[in-house]
């Protein structure tokens, strides 16, 4: 196995999903043999290679400094599961 | 000082600034980054991380990075340079990711000399400087049982400036943070403001004892926003590290937050969530590309630094040391004080300092009021220094003439003109003025013939009452001393 248990748990902690323990052991058999498959790219030999950041063969485009947006509060806050005339609200986070 | 524990313990220091950029619209949208707007007004469907919106790059983001790069002597300024997403949940990035630069950031390997403890120079290494963006604001005091969003600030422009762990006490931080400041606002590239966030800073401190190589256990305190507070919380940090690891006890690798009214740091996240961010190239950007012309044009926009500054003004205009530092630190005050010297004649540039750090400052904060409001300009400004070095008016007048000045279009020769203040030199009028004054006061008279020095003093007021602060002070003193 390439991956474990533990391994599945803590990513579905990193990715705010709840997996149930019926599922976990369904998880780890499947998320393995993508891992299997994937490990094949480690035995291309890559030491001449660039790097490569985009597979598109395309430079950054840039934006000039200009506000070009308005304000989309209303409908932004309005879709909102809860917010108040001004804000965005969330279960409290304590830091 | 436990006499039981000898071992010494040396600080080791990082510092990671994140540096507002003053750009009107975003890293990646041309939504507004005006400080200070009405809550979640400044918010774009791609801040909003609506489906289906891209992100689109700020070229101004680009130059003022590479600004900084040149400012720093930085060997690396990449030719091409790409983003990657850092990835966290945190109700202020509804995206879920912070889009950075991990592995191709745009600047690496500047410097910036400090003087260490000791008053010599020290040369700090900085690391890297990538761009990113800023999150949202969450506030936890407007509601018990909600935070408050507020995306106004999510996507604003950033850049990170990583230094290496050279930093050897909290004194050195908090100067090696001010070079930093004063490099970025002299560029232009930030507006400094600590208050409202635009230049923070996180701190990467940990010990070791004196002599050991390899470096001890770092915690990370997040987010400090004043030069003080950088260095209490350090400090504060030293001490809780030495007094665990005197007491057998070991750090921790972990974020703290410093308190500033408790005055303490206390741990802020869960440790198995730390430092696991799964960065990833960003697919949604290409990578940036540049060529050397690109990055040479930017030479132009630095200007000359404090440092440079100090230099001329001691060596070429004379400047005290200290007067020197304190005009070129401040970016404001040192392109006021060269546009007036531009235009002097006879005065010299040292009256200019002493009185644009004298009275003029106490002025401006007389009015509270900002040198760059112009409400008296370099050349009303000069114009009065003229008349001060010509005589026609004295050091005590020129104050007078320049409070009269603030705020309108007249010269300091209209001024003097229409209030009479010009000093008066003519040694008729002031002998007439002399001689009435030792005639109403004999007893006082008598008393200076006999010796006593303080009624000097009180002849030379007494005749600067009289005319208002207008005598020659030189003149009135002749005048006594012959009498």
């Amino acid at each position: 196995m390439l991956i474990n248990r533990k391994e599945v748990q803590q990513i579905a902690v990193l990715a705010k999903l709840n997996v149930s323990k019926d599922e976990i052991d369904t998880i780890v058999t499947s998320l393995d043999s993508v891992v299997e498959m994937i490990n094949h790219i480690n035995e291309v030999d890559t030491d001449n290679v660039k790097p490569m950041a985009n597979p598109m063969d395309a430079v950054q485009r840039l934006r000039a400094d200009v506000v070009t947006e308005t304000s989309n509060k209303e409908v932004l806050l309005s879709m909102a599961t809860n917010a108040d005339d001004d804000y965005f609200l969330v279960p409290t986070v304590v830091e | 000082m436990s006499n039981q524990n000898t071992t010494q313990w040396e600080t080791v220091i990082g510092l990671e600034i994140h540096t507002q950029l003053k750009t009107k619209s975003k890293l990646f949208a041309g939504t507004n980054t005006a400080y200070g707007g009405e809550p979640n007004t400044q918010v774009s469907l791609l801040e909003a991380a609506m489906p289906g919106t891209l992100p689109v790059f700020n070229e101004k983001v680009l130059r003022y990075a590479i600004r900084f790069g040149l400012a720093v002597g930085a060997k690396v300024i990449a030719k091409e340079s790409t983003f990657d997403r850092k990835n966290y949940f945190y109700p202020d990035s509804p995206k879920a990711y912070q889009i950075t630069q991990l592995n191709h950031p745009i600047v690496e390997h500047g410097e910036l000399v400090i003087q260490d403890d000791k008053g010599n120079d020290k040369t700090i290494r900085i690391n890297r400087a990538h761009i990113e963006e800023d999150a949202g604001k969450s506030i936890h005091d407007k509601y018990t049982q909600y935070s408050a969003i507020d995306l106004n600030r999510c996507g604003t422009p950033l850049i990170e400036i990583v230094s290496e762990p050279d930093l050897s006490s909290a004194k050195e931080a908090v100067r090696y943070m001010r070079g930093i400041h004063t490099i970025v606002t002299h560029l232009g590239i930030c507006d400094g403001n600590l208050q409202e966030g635009s230049f923070r800073c996180d701190a990467n401190v940990s010990i070791r004892p004196v002599g050991q190589k390899e470096l001890g256990t770092r915690t990370e305190l997040k987010n400090i926003n004043s030069f003080r507070f950088v260095e209490k919380a350090i400090n504060i940090e030293i001490k809780r590290q030495i007094k665990l690891l005197e007491s057998g006890g070991t750090v921790t690798q972990e974020t703290r937050l410093y308190d500033a009214d408790k005055n303490e740091t206390r741990p802020m996240r869960s440790k198995e969530e730390a430092n696991d961010y799964r960065y990833f190239p960003d697919p949604d950007l290409l990578p940036v590309v540049i060529d050397q012309a690109y990055i040479d044009n930017e030479k132009q926009f630095i200007p000359e630094f404090p440092a440079q500054k100090i230099i001329r003004y001691t060596q070429d205009l004379k400047l005290k040391p200290d007067d020197a530092t304190t005009i070129a630190h401040d970016k404001e005050l040192s392109e006021y004080f060269d546009a007036a010297v531009k235009q002097l004649g006879k005065a010299k540039p040292k009256v200019a300092a002493n009185m644009i750090l004298g009275e003029f400052s106490a002025l401006l904060n007389a009015n509270d009021a900002k040198v760059e409001d112009n409400n008296i300009s370099p050349e009303q400004f000069a114009e009065l220094l003229e008349a001060l070095a010509a005589g026609t008016i004295s050091h005590k007048i020129a104050k007078v003439v320049m409070e009269k000045i603030w705020g309108t279009d007249s010269t300091a020769a209209q001024i003097i003109d229409k209030e009479g203040l010009a000093q008066v030199s003519d040694t008729g009028e002031l002998e007439t003025i002399v001689k009435e004054i030792i005639k109403n006061n004999p007893s006082q008279f008598e008393a200076y013939k006999g010796g006593d020095m303080k009624m000097f003093n009180y002849f030379v007021g007494q005749v600067m009452k009289q005319t208002r602060g207008r005598a020659n002070p030189a003149q009135v003193k002749t005048l006594l001393e012959e009498l």
